[in-house]
């Protein structure tokens, strides 16, 4: 147990901070990945050939190729991308991008793939009527939007979102590849600091537990909040 | 766009790609036993079988693929007992750690799919079984067994493409599977986006063969209803 105490003696004080980066991470990739549905989304359901070929490609490609490909192309190529473009205005010197920014970035395009066909299937399940009486009331498109096709559609995402939050937590152990300081990575130091990896690989399971735990209590929660009436 | 990098990595890479495959092959066909044995157990009505059997698969579904090969190709090692026993032949190889990795991890994911599918054939039908006094051993291999395989049939043509994608982690315990090579050829060429169209695409056909071939068994076992 000596090794958890906090300060200088244990690692204590750097697993806590790495559970908040891993919280953080996922946090922040689950919001792109929200960005990425909102635009692909429409995308998928267009009659629009051409668009409706691009949204398919997007979710087809992600979810059919191993999440660590995906994080290596942007690691080793994210920073040949912005340096090409910053070349273009006549800036040529090394920038190296932060990990936090590739991996949230990587992780968000993924869980985005989810995401988009979770919107899909919850906006195709919406009854045809409710979008056609929205129309002939006259509502103006914010509330015909939000108020009236956004809260049915959560009603029957959040369930099938919550899956997506759990892929999106354990993926984000996937980004220790390229550096970032989140559980995994920091059980890694401890372990190989340490020579004790049994103790620290499992420490790192039973956090991953315990913050997938308490996220379904939370979207439980959320769950019985958007499914007033039914 | 490097087109010789594209065409002599590809010979590779395939080469690569019959590692990922044996290792996928490996553990389906023991997560589809543990699978199996772990879903009769959730259905027993002894609440410590019961308990115990939730207790595995909520374990292996609710933390990430990577502690899990870590644990076992690092942290078993650590264990005095174990590195003195027979055992250690095989948990000093890295291929079979990985192969025990994901075993248990499929076999988390197949046990949950298979009990659902055993807990929503109607109750009629293993009544009418009864009715016609058929013995419960015949009701269980010939009635129930069929019927939830049937049903399951969806669910595990997507732990297959998800398992593939699992196999990609062996690269992190020092294995040169399909994506272990990419990286290696990524990190010497500096040439990301070659390696990820060529090593994507072998990945995306076998998403492709899997895909079809599930849902062909998918048309072939249909009921008719």
């Amino acid at each position: 147990m000596e090794l958890l105490y906090f300060g200088d003696k244990g690692w204590g004080d750097e697993l806590l901070f790495a559970t908040l980066m891993t919280i953080a991470v996922s946090i922040t990739a689950m919001i792109i990945g929200f960005i990425f549905a909102a635009l692909i989304t429409p995308l998928k359901l267009s009659n629009n050939k051409i668009l409706n070929t691009i949204g398919n490609a997007y979710t087809t490609v992600i979810r059919g190729v191993p999440e660590l490909l995906v994080i290596y192309l942007f690691f080793f190529g994210g920073s040949g991308a912005i340096m090409f473009v910053a070349s273009i205005f006549g800036y040529n010197d090394y920038i190296e991008i932060n990990a936090f920014l590739t991996g949230s970035f990587s992780i968000g395009i993924i869980s985005g793939a989810y995401s988009t066909e979770v919107f899909r299937g919850a906006l195709q399940s919406i009854d045809k009527g409710q979008f056609e009486a929205a129309k002939v009331l006259g509502f103006n498109k914010y509330i015909y939007f939000f108020k009236i096709i956004l809260p049915q559609m959560l009603r029957l995402a959040i369930p099938n979102l919550s899956n997506v939050w759990q892929i999106t937590l354990k993926d984000t152990s996937l980004i220790s590849v390229t550096g970032l300081v989140e559980i995994m990575r920091q059980s890694y130091i401890a372990a190989g600091s340490t020579r004790d990896p049994l103790f620290f690989y499992c420490f790192a399971a039973i956090l991953y537990l315990m913050l997938t735990y308490i996220s379904m209590k939370i979207i439980n929660r959320l769950e019985i909040k958007y499914s007033r009436g039914y | 766009m490097d087109f010789d990098l594209m065409f002599t990595s590809f010979p590779k890479l395939l080469g690569a790609t019959v590692v990922t495959l044996k290792l996928l092959s490996a553990s389906l066909f023991f997560g589809l036993i543990i699978g199996f044995l772990f879903a009769i157990l959730r259905l027993n009505k002894n609440i410590f079988i019961n308990k115990f059997a939730y207790g595995y698969s909520y374990l292996f579904r609710g933390t990430p693929l990577l502690v899990q090969i870590f644990i076992i190709y690092f942290g078993l090692g650590q264990i005095e007992y174990l590195r003195s026993s027979f055992l250690w032949v095989i948990l000093k190889e890295p291929y079979w750690c990985a192969i025990i990795a994901f075993t248990l991890n499929t076999g988390a994911y197949t046990s949950e799919i298979l009990r659902s599918a055993f807990q929503t054939i109607k109750p009629e039908i293993i009544e009418a079984g009864k009715s016609l006094g058929i013995s419960n051993k015949i009701i269980f291999y010939k009635i129930q067994i069929p019927i939830a395989i049937r049903q399951s049939l969806p669910a595990y043509g997507n732990e297959i493409i998800l398992m593939m994608k699992g196999t990609s982690l062996a690269s992190t315990v020092t294995l040169m599977d399909l994506t272990g090579v990419a990286k290696y050829i990524i990190s010497t060429t500096f040439k990301p986006i070659e390696v990820f169209i060529v090593a994507g695409g072998i990945y995306l056909f076998m998403t492709f063969i899997i895909h079809n071939f599930i849902k062909y068994l998918e048309k072939k076992y249909s009921f008719s209803q």
